[in-house]
């Protein structure tokens, strides 16, 4: 049980770490001023997110690992995030449809999860539904302004969701572990996300005057550990100072 | 500057006012300037740059050149007069006594 609840707490926790330290990428870089803020804010508000599911996880695994130790001391392989979150910033449209992908999803889990059993998990999920809310406004108008902005913006945003469609399917797997924890009122089952999912991403894709691509197989592996090459490549730039310096604070 | 010494124009997207109202119902203070290319756009970025640690709990957007100012050319004629009418001024006047205050 405790163990299961560690396992679920770190996806949670590094789909928000990694997308969060994706976004960070772009602080100096984005294409105007406020934007720049915008994206560090969101970045700031899933790194928040993320210290405090490290929290609980690390309670859950009783194994005196605190946030810092899950964020700054695991190796790739022992990450549980899903495979969109960790891909390459890309050009500005694959960051905001990357972030309206997942977005979406993190509100409807967190809706969820406010119902959980575990107090203090529903405890922070309300604080994640409030906080991916105005994300997916953010990256909702975006996907808005781009699909039906220039011909340039539009064919770069089509491109972004041609690329990262099949990175969308790895949200709604569900496996032993969230079942277990889902008999439990602990966990959202992830697969019951999917359809309020669609309708919402299809919804804002038709607005923008953007083709939902028809892609089969979808990309998977992220849960398992099993991640691509650019998790490895982020992570040594992430976590260089913890490694090198260990309990380094300031 | 363009060649004629004309400075450039805006490259950027156009220039919107922020006013924030502090919580406890104060009035809208004016809290700077954003660029947004519509309205909702400018309310996400003032949110972004002027309210994201507490200070406010409605905020306005406004077209900068919605605005109409007065000019330095203005200040004589708009303030001056004031100056030598201190009866505009409530303190003025004296309280008759048996007033309560």
């Amino acid at each position: 049980m405790a163990l299961d609840t560690f396992e679920y707490l770190i996806r949670l926790g590094d789909d928000r770490l990694v997308l969060g330290h994706r976004l960070s990428e772009w602080c100096g870089h984005a294409p105007i001023l406020e934007e720049d803020i915008a994206l560090a804010n969101i970045a700031l508000d899933l790194i928040g997110q993320a210290n405090l599911l490290f929290t609980l996880a690390g309670d859950a695994e009783g194994a005196g690992r605190d946030a810092d130790a899950l964020a700054y001391l695991r190796d790739s392989l022992d990450f549980r995030n899903v495979l969109l979150v960790e891909l390459p910033n890309g050009d500005f449209a694959v960051t905001i449809a990357r972030q309206f992908f997942f977005s979406v999803f993190a509100m409807l889990q967190a809706e969820a999860l406010m119902k959980s059993a575990d107090k203090d998990l529903a405890g922070v999920a309300e604080k994640m539904h409030k906080e991916s809310r105005y994300h997916v406004r953010h990256s909702g108008e975006w996907m808005l302004k781009l699909g039906d902005g220039t011909e340039e913006s539009h064919t770069r945003l089509q491109d972004a969701v041609n690329e990262l469609w099949r990175y969308t399917g790895e949200l709604f797997v569900s496996d032993d572990v969230e079942r277990r924890l889902v008999q439990q009122k602990v966990a959202v089952d992830s697969s019951a996300i999917e359809a309020r999912w669609r309708e919402q991403v299809n919804e804002v894709l038709g607005r923008a005057g953007i083709q939902p691509p028809e892609v089969k197989w979808m990309q998977r592996g992220g849960r398992a550990g099993q991640h691509t090459e650019h998790l490895s490549h982020m992570l040594a730039e992430m976590q260089i100072l913890q490694r090198q310096h260990p309990g380094a604070s300031w | 500057m363009k060649k004629d010494g004309s400075p450039k124009a805006d490259s950027q997207w156009p220039l919107w006012e922020v006013f924030v109202q502090p919580p406890g119902g104060a009035p809208h203070e004016h809290a700077g300037s954003v660029h947004a290319v519509d309205a909702e756009h400018a309310l996400q970025n003032a949110r972004d740059v002027y309210a994201r640690r507490g200070e406010g709990v409605n905020i306005w957007v406004v077209p900068t050149n919605a605005i109409t100012s007065s000019t330095p050319d203005d200040m004589g004629p708009f303030f001056d007069p004031g100056n030598d009418k201190p009866y505009r001024h409530p303190q003025f006047y004296k309280v008759p006594r048996g007033v309560k205050m």
